[in-house]
């Protein structure tokens, strides 16, 4: 099920450049939409496309930009979220990197289709290079007449800015995002109201992600229709996966949603199977803020169904046998992967990330990161694992931004589904002392040295 | 005008208003508490998580619970809005979480705090909070810190309500005083320690609920317990002069803004009056401030307290 709707053309020699990508068919759609539509075609055809964003919610794009603010009278803005912090989750940077105008121009239609005349794109501080290619590529479009004044002669004016971040992970949440861009500290807004009301500047705003504005110069030349088709269910399209982890092919992959999960971890296509003939353990499908999923909760649901890459199938059995398809971050690990340390590294991150405008993720981040500190370096006790998941519950549901939930959520899972990995944490102090790594099995057979 | 329905008590309120402005109409228990919010200062709330409540109907026109609970200090009303603050077992269970999350960090270090008695994380505890600690790892702990010669700030009392931030920020012209850092290591601070210097710095001491910013004039003078409050007014061409005065005898100990059933002061007043007007001469008294009936300055005495076995020295925190 090769389908590349993003990755088109990617493999073309110099496509990063404005020249070669117009050569290749690239802004055809830009044509289309000025010249041939109004905006509220195209929003119908994003309608009709099914297209959910991709930045990890899986929110309905076009239900999402029918909700702006259109008689405010404010000017309107369009943000493309570039931040892409979320560990396991290299997507956008892979799509930024190299083939830059397939996201202006998608986002020259979407800022047409939202009647918005000033577009940002917000990237993550860390993407230093990135930032210089899509200068680089703004520049060749408006001197291409793609961007400024009066576009292609169609009337239509857009000016689109880069906005470099200063390296945090919750300025992905868009309200925050959205405080960062207007010069202020990255902290999460409360909602209501949402950005398409009260975004960027008291204005109404739309905050996508790189990947799902990439789709929409497809989408406005092929149809809503079209798109629809592709893809399975509710879950249309393509979706770009980044596996990393213990596989043979780590790197991005963009796939036709609904593509078996088992096809993608071993298909020398894909994955390419686990390193070194190893077993297959646990995956995190979507991110690290998704639960993990042992081997068999991976490849088939509870009910026995093949799990497969889409909203739906990987979210079937819910928190219990289920996960999410996230931003679609793809981290496999084998048999000696250690859950435990995989999760305390997971919290460590949370409680660096947290902006610590609420008291549960601000106290609860950092508590759970001690606890599991002392878990992994043997300094644990039984007691301390029922400890995490009260904390973990107590976090979830009760914060004012999603971040909060993202850590909770890998901890609550990590011990649903390993729970005896933490016991034989806790069992077996001397072993974890010295042992970093490798799979309660593995742990049984090492010799005990003493550590340097 | 809305009806809204709080723990099977209903009013009807002007839309616009929050959960937590109809809850106080109500009054009584079906008053969530609130350590963040503080009526008079715009964008606050929303940050401590104490006034969550569950909003068992939107509205009448959409009946659906809300999925999460809400804070209710900032969620406004709905007409037909059905909420529960205490007969919610999830609203009660929530709140004692929020009051665990704040006081993991906590010193607990009341016997030698200036806020001790009039302190709202000591009610919330008090109502809210477990005899015992889950928390075995170390606090974190900071040095003190002076904010001009008039404040002193105790950054491990500290919850990071953001209150004094938006009073520095609303009621002074240049902003002086922010956040510092993220999540758990973030911290109040001024601009490179600068000292606080404007007419109406003294305010930050009376929106903090905590006592992490006190009145340097004031420091382990006394107890407020053993302070008589009156309400006093003089003539003030800064502010409106309108004050409460803390007496013990004759001698007026402090001076700060009139604070309501809630702990918020509606109109604040300036440095002169606060720091420098310490004689009762100075003042006309209006007669005894009402003190709301849950401060522990009112009860002066605890219910259900559980006496320690051993008592730590507590001599070193008294520096
Ligand atoms: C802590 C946190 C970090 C996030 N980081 C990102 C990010 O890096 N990129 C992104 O596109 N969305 C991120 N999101 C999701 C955004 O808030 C928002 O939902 C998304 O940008 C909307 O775009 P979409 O509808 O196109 O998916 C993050 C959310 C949270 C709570
Ligand atoms: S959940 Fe965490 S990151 Fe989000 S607003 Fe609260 S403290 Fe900040
Ligand atoms: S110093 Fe007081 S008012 Fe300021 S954030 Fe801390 S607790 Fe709140
Ligand atoms: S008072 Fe409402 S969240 Fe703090």
């Amino acid at each position: 099920m090769e389908r590349k709707i993003i990755l088109e053309n990617i493999e073309v020699e110099g496509i990063r450049s404005l020249e070669v990508y117009r050569k290749n068919g690239g802004y055809t759609s830009i044509e289309k939409a000025l010249k041939t539509m109004t905006p509220d075609d195209i929003v119908a055809e994003v309608k009709t496309s099914g297209l959910r964003g991709r930045g990890g919610a899986g929110f309905p794009t076009g239900m999402k930009w029918s909700f702006i603010d259109k008689k405010s009278g404010n000017p309107r803005y369009l943000v493309c979220n570039a931040d892409e912090s979320e560990p396991g989750t290299f997507k956008d940077r892979y799509l930024l990197m190299n083939i830059p105008h397939r996201l202006i121009e998608g986002m020259i239609c979407s800022a047409y289709a939202l009647g918005s005349n000033k577009a940002y794109i917000y990237v993550r501080g860390e993407f230093k290079t990135i930032i210089g290619i899509l200068n680089e590529a703004i520049k060749e479009s408006y001197k291409a007449g793609l961007l400024g004044k009066n576009i292609l002669g169609s009337g239509y004016d857009l000016d689109l800015h880069v906005h470099s971040g200063a390296g945090a992970y919750i300025c992905g949440e868009e309200t925050a995002l959205i405080e960062s861009l207007e010069g202020k500290r990255g902290n999460p807004r409360l909602k209501p109201p949402f950005p398409a009301i009260k975004g960027l500047y008291g204005c109404p705003t739309v905050v996508n992600n790189v990947e799902t504005l990439a789709n929409i110069g497809w989408i406005v030349n092929n149809g809503g229709e079209e798109y629809a088709k592709i893809g399975i269910g509710r879950s249309t399209g393509t979706k770009l996966i980044s596996a990393c982890g213990n596989i043979n092919n780590p790197g991005v992959y963009e796939i036709e949603m609904g593509l078996p999960v088992e096809e993608f971890i071993y298909s020398d296509k894909y994955c390419g199977g686990v390193k070194g003939g190893k077993e297959l353990k646990a995956v995190i499908p979507g991110g690290s803020s998704v639960p993990i999923l042992p081997k068999n909760l991976i490849l088939k649901t509870a009910e026995g169904q093949p799990r497969l890459m889409s909203y739906e199938s990987l979210s079937e059995g819910g928190f219990i046998t289920g996960s999410m398809l996230g931003s679609g971050g793809f981290i496999v690990y084998d048999e000696d992967a250690c859950i435990v340390r995989n999760t305390y590294n997971f919290s460590r991150f949370y409680h660096h990330e947290s902006c610590g405008q609420c008291s549960p993720c601000r106290e609860g981040t950092s508590w759970m990161e001690s606890v599991l500190h002392r878990i992994e370096n043997g300094e644990g006790k039984m007691k301390d694992i029922d400890l995490l998941v009260s904390i973990a519950s107590k976090i979830e549901g009760n914060t004012i931004c999603p971040l909060g939930d993202a850590a909770a959520w890998p901890v609550g899972a990590a011990i649903r589904h390993f729970r005896s990995e933490f016991e034989f944490h806790v069992e077996n102090p001397e072993i974890v002392k010295n042992v970093k790594h490798g799979s309660l099995e593995k742990y049984k057979e090492v010799p005990v040295t003493t550590g340097e | 005008m809305f009806k809204v329905t709080i723990d099977n008590k209903s009013i009807e309120v002007e839309p616009g208003t929050t959960i937590l402005q109809a809850a106080r109409m109500i009054g009584g228990d079906v008053v969530p508490p609130a350590m963040c919010y503080h009526s008079e200062l715009k964008n606050s709330g929303g940050k401590c998580r104490t006034c969550m409540v569950k909003v068992a109907q939107g509205s009448a026109a959409d009946p659906r619970p809300m999925p999460k609970l809400v804070a209710s200090c900032r969620t406004e009303v709905m007409d037909g809005m059905v909420v529960e603050n205490l007969t919610s077992p999830q609203v009660v269970d929530a709140r004692k979480a929020v009051v665990e999350f704040l006081l993991l960090n906590h010193p607990l270090d009341c016997p030698v705090c200036d806020q001790a008695g009039e302190c709202d994380l000591q009610n919330l505890s008090y109502e809210n909070g477990s005899n015992e600690t889950r928390f075995e790892e170390e606090k974190r702990t900071y040095e003190k810190i002076d904010i001009g010669d008039l404040i002193q700030f105790h950054p491990n009392r500290c919850i990071l309500c953001y209150r004094c931030v938006y009073a520095a920020d609303q009621l002074t012209d240049n902003r002086v005083h922010g956040i510092l850092y993220r999540g758990e290591k973030s911290e109040i601070s001024t601009f490179i320690h600068q000292a606080i210097e404007n007419d109406f710095s003294g305010n930050m001491i009376d929106v903090c609920p905590v006592g992490a910013l006190t009145d340097k004039t004031f420091r382990f003078k006394n107890r407020v317990w053993f302070l008589k409050p009156m309400d006093a007014h003089r003539s003030c061409t800064k502010c409106k002069g309108e004050a409460t005065i803390w007496f013990r005898g004759d001698e007026v100990y402090r001076v700060t803004g009139r604070k309501d059933t809630y702990g918020e002061v509606h109109d604040f007043i300036c440095n002169e009056c606060r720091f420098e007007k310490k004689s009762s001469a100075d003042w006309v008294i209006e007669g005894p401030r009402k003190i709301a009936s849950y401060s522990v300055i009112n009860q002066n005495h605890y219910k259900n307290v559980v006496i320690p076995s051993v008592i730590n020295p507590i001599k070193e925190t008294m520096e």
